[in-house]
């Protein structure tokens, strides 16, 4: 796999996945997609980049430990419920609040939250066990 | 009788436990005067509670609600009647000396804030207990006591002994706990009613319903395991591990009555039946001599006084068994003069142990001179508990034998086990109160000293309180006895307890017997005690012993089980798992009729001419070529990593299936999970070092292939089963009419995924990553075995070597 133009074009790929993963994540209260597929896209992203670059360069890319991605995506999806408690409606009412940016239209609601916050455990889930396993192979080459 | 009542009752049970959340901090600031200053709390309770004597006393019990579960009808309500009111008393009145003497006693302890808190958390939790209406708060606040008491006799955590003896107090009383808490849901059950005083006005119904027997087993359990009644007992003398003022507090004035209150609680619910008398006499009766017994066999002063309390929790239960107006009343008198004599008895020997270093029975002896203060506690509580005259122990034991001195057999049989154990109770009171203090001066690991003032304070005041309470003979009989017996039977009890010696009555000579016996068996002392330690030896079995058995026993099956289940081989795991879905699929197709209604008997002759190939495109037959083609390369399969990517390009096109027919998100996840599948399984074998190859032999093929096609063949013939009825849509039209209204949203399955079922998904992220943390530690644990994975830095400098 360490081929020099995987090694050259892995970057690119994985940041148009990226990319797209969020755009997946955000048009999906409307169109296909969502947290869950996002989720999915951005730890194949962050699979493809462990297998070009080392994991320890993803580690420090990710700046924090993969699971508290996943860690910080449960808060933020258990917050999301709870921001319904104070106009006195039931665990996980959603609210919308419409914000004007120029011309369009902003949605914001309390179901996109929480879908971030899925697409948060996902990715951080699955990319801590595709590096945990990648890290292996890369004990390997060094022994 | 506002609300401001039902605050300041519910209060008394709160206020000790913030309290003990101050305490530490009060300790910080406060210092040696923490337990002054903390003594507060108890002393306010009591007045308080003192208060409403008179109005208790006048046959008005004081209630007390909030809204605890609104929703299930169950308030968090008290009652204040004469029983309660007793307990209450009792507890706060003892706690704020026992907290004055714990400031003495532990003075310059590096944990005694904490020490003090969980002294003040374990009186709120029993306050609670004897004041709650409400069976569940009883259960929440029983079990609170137990959980204080397991720390409170831990609190020494640092010894092993100290640790033991409070898993097993824990794991006793918490028995009992649950017994306590299925027999109150039972009752719930039965009459409809959570509060206890609810439960009293429904009569004989709990008597007469076939439950009786197991509501009485449990009940009776539970308070037999929080007061030590024989076969439980044996928790009682290791919980001696104790700092003595928790020994003095919790294992004999307080907690282990809590079992006692509880019977006499349920007296007008449960008993007054042949089973309640006959069962609560016979163990009260056996707890009695065999406590007494014991605490001949000691020579630890503490250890005397455990045992004493067994017996003296062994009489109490007889006496509530017998049930009669002047047991219950000799009772309630009991408890009050036991309260008093053990926790002062107790408190002296801390005291002593303070200034001497031991309290080995046998290394003390003539201390009068130097600690006459203790001497004076000491003979005071000795007095009570032996029951000379102007004594509450003199009343106690005279009510004792006025409602036992029947002329029938059963009656006598029982007089005379209550003499015995009185008599030996009062061995037992002479020789704590005598032998340390009289004979020859022996030498002390400590030279012998008086205690401070914050220690002898709590035992003189309570050997005085003894004699004093009997002395106001009239105010007691009323204000006390009278109501908490009142309380108990449920019929009004008339107090007839006098100071005067009536040399006519049986009962004086009965009292004089008891005191001869008692005197004989203190001259014997000694040699009864090597008899019945030769005996003891001769047996060599304890319940003790009995339950350390068992206890390993527990743990060595829960080993075994868990070594037959999780014996750790994936191969057997994968093929138990399948097989058994492969049996919750097809097993109720078949009993349930799935096959007839898949393949009607009438049909079955026709079902060629009913075979039609579906009118799928061109396409479409390619997806489900490429589908079957994957499947055929993965079975033929030499290779694994063929076989992986053969699987691959299978849940492409099963992926690519639920495009071509309407569900693009559904398709979409599985494009990526196929792909990422893919991903991990192959550093999955490469990380596990697999062979290349699959080497398993034909019986295994066989026997996992064989299960893969009963599986399959389930889940088509389920799914068939299933689209030959009429599937019901009415979810679907609600989420598809509602969905852009109401959710903003257009993708339906998004929608449901993070709106309608959201609550659904945010336990399953929980789950996925609660699975992550699970495959990380397995992958980190197997790498672990001695190798420490290199720091970052080192390991990429060692990086750029290699390359």
């Amino acid at each position: 796999m360490n081929t020099v133009i995987f090694r050259t074009i892995a970057p690119l790929i994985v940041a148009v996945m990226v990319v797209f993963s969020v755009y997946i994540l955000l048009r999906g209260h409307n169109e296909p997609g969502g947290g869950f597929i996002g989720g999915l896209i951005a730890a194949s992203a962050i699979a493809i980049l462990g297998m070009s670059s080392s994991v320890w360069a993803v580690r420090r890319a990710l700046k924090f430990d993969p699971l508290a991605y996943a860690g910080f995506g449960v808060f933020i999806a258990g917050l999301s419920g709870l921001a319904s408690l104070f106009i006195g409606a039931p665990f996980m009412t959603s609210l919308w609040f419409y914000v004007e940016l120029g011309d369009t239209e902003v949605a914001l609601s309390t179901p996109m939250v929480f879908d971030i916050g899925v697409y948060f455990v996902v990715f951080g889930t699955l990319s801590a066990v595709a590096l945990a396993l990648e890290d292996e192979r890369d004990e390997e080459e060094i022994d | 009788m506002g609300p401001s009542l039902d605050v300041s009752v519910i209060l008394v049970a709160i206020a000790p436990f913030l309290a003990a959340a101050l305490a530490p901090a009060v300790h910080r600031f406060t210092g040696a005067f923490a337990g002054w200053f903390l003594a507060i709390v108890p002393a306010a309770i009591f007045l308080f509670l003192f208060g409403f004597l008179d109005e208790v006393a006048g046959g008005e019990p004081v209630r007390a609600s909030i809204d605890w579960v609104p929703s299930y009808g169950i308030g968090l309500s008290f009652l204040i009647d004469g029983l309660s009111l007793t307990f209450a008393l009792m507890i706060s009145g003892v706690g704020t000396l026992i907290i004055v003497y714990s400031g003495a006693y532990l003075a310059g302890h590096p944990h005694q804030g904490r020490f003090l808190g969980f002294m003040l958390a374990f009186m709120g939790a029993m306050l609670g207990l004897v004041l709650a209406d409400n069976m569940l708060a009883l259960y929440a606040f029983w079990e609170l006591t137990s959980v204080s008491s397991f720390l409170l006799i831990g609190f020494d955590h640092a010894r092993q002994a100290a640790r033991r003896a409070a898993i097993q107090a824990l794991v006793v009383t918490n028995l009992g706990g649950l017994a306590l808490l299925l027999g109150a849901l039972m009752v719930q059950h039965l009459t409809g009613q959570w509060d206890l005083s609810g439960v009293r006005e429904t009569g004989d119904l709990m008597r007469l319903s076939p439950f009786y027997a197991p509501v009485l087993v449990l009940f009776l359990l539970a308070a037999f395991s929080k007061s030590a009644q024989f076969p439980l007992h044996f928790w009682l003398p290791n919980a001696m591990e104790a700092p003595t003022p928790v020994s003095a507090f919790l294992h004999s004035a307080t907690m282990v009555q809590a079992g006692v209150y509880l019977l006499a609680r349920m007296t007008p619910i449960l008993g007054e039946t042949q089973a309640w008398m006959a069962t609560l006499t016979v163990f009260g009766g056996v707890t009695l001599v065999w406590g007494g017994f014991s605490a001949l066999k000691q020579i630890d002063l503490k250890q005397m006084l455990a045992s004493t309390t067994i017996a003296s929790l062994g009489l109490l239960v007889l006496l509530i068994g017998q049930g009669s107006e002047a047991a219950i009343a000799a009772m309630v008198v009991y408890f009050v003069a036991h309260a008093f004599y053990k926790a002062g008895l107790f408190l002296m020997v801390g005291v002593l142990d303070h200034g001497t270093g031991t309290r080995d029975l046998t290394a003390l002896g003539g201390l009068m001179r130097k600690m006459p203060v203790s001497f004076v506690a000491a003979v005071l509580s000795g007095v009570s508990m032996v029951g000379l005259p102007l004594t509450v122990g003199y009343l106690a034991k005279e009510e004792m034998y006025l409602g036992l001195a029947h002329a029938d057999p059963s009656s006598i049989l029982v007089l005379l086990v209550v003499v015995a154990g009185n008599a030996l109770l009062a061995a037992v009171g002479i020789a704590i109160a005598m032998r340390p203090f009289t004979g020859a001066t022996v030498e002390t690991p400590v030279p012998a000293h008086e205690g401070s003032f914050g220690l002898v304070l709590g035992p003189l005041v309570l050997g005085l309180l003894g004699i004093g309470v009997a002395l106001a003979t009239a105010w007691f009989g009323h204000d006390i006895l009278e109501p908490a017996g009142t309380a108990i039977l449920a019929e009004p009890v008339e107090s007839h307890l006098t100071l005067a010696l009536d040399l006519g009555s049986i009962l004086f000579w009965l009292s004089l017997l008891t005191w001869a016996l008692g005197a004989a068996v203190y001259y014997q002392l000694d040699a009864l005690r090597a008899l019945l330690r030769r005996a003891d030896a001769v047996i060599g079995w304890t319940f003790d012993k009995g339950f350390d058995v068992l206890m390993f026993g527990l743990v060595r099956m829960a080993g075994a089980v868990t070594r037959f289940l999780h014996h750790g081989r994936l191969e057997v795991y994968l093929v138990v798992v399948f097989s058994f879905f492969a049996i919750a699929l097809l097993a109720p197709w078949l009993t349930l009729g799935g096959l007839e209604r898949l393949m009607p008997p009438s049909a079955l002759g026709t079902w060629a001419a009913q075979w039609s190939w579906s009118d799928l495109t061109v396409y479409e037959w390619a997806v489900v070529a490429i589908a079957i083609i994957g499947l055929v390369a993965l079975v033929i399969a030499q290779n694994r990593l063929v076989a992986i990517l053969s699987l691959g390009v299978q849940g492409i096109a099963v992926a690519m299936l639920f495009l071509l027919f309407g569900a693009p998100d559904l398709s979409f996840t599985q494009f990526m999970v196929e792909i990422l599948s893919v991903v991990v399984l192959t550093l999955v074998m490469t990380r596990l070092k697999l062979d290349e190859r699959d080497h398993r032999p034909f019986e295994d093929a066989l026997r996992d292939g064989t299960i893969a096609v009963l599986c399959g063949l389930g889940v088509t013939l389920l799914l068939s089963t299933i689209l030959t009825g009429r599937l019901d849509n009415e979810l679907s039209g609600v989420f598809l009419a509602t969905s852009v209204p109401i959710a903003h949203g257009h993708n339906v399955v998004n929608v449901i995924l993070v709106d309608y079922r959201g609550f659904d998904t945010l336990g399953e992220i929980s789950v996925v990553m609660a699975a992550g943390i699970a495959i990380l530690a397995l992958i980190r644990g197997q790498r672990g075995a001695g190798r420490i994975p290199l720091p970052p830095a080192r390991s990429e400098r060692i990086k750029g070597m290699v390359r």
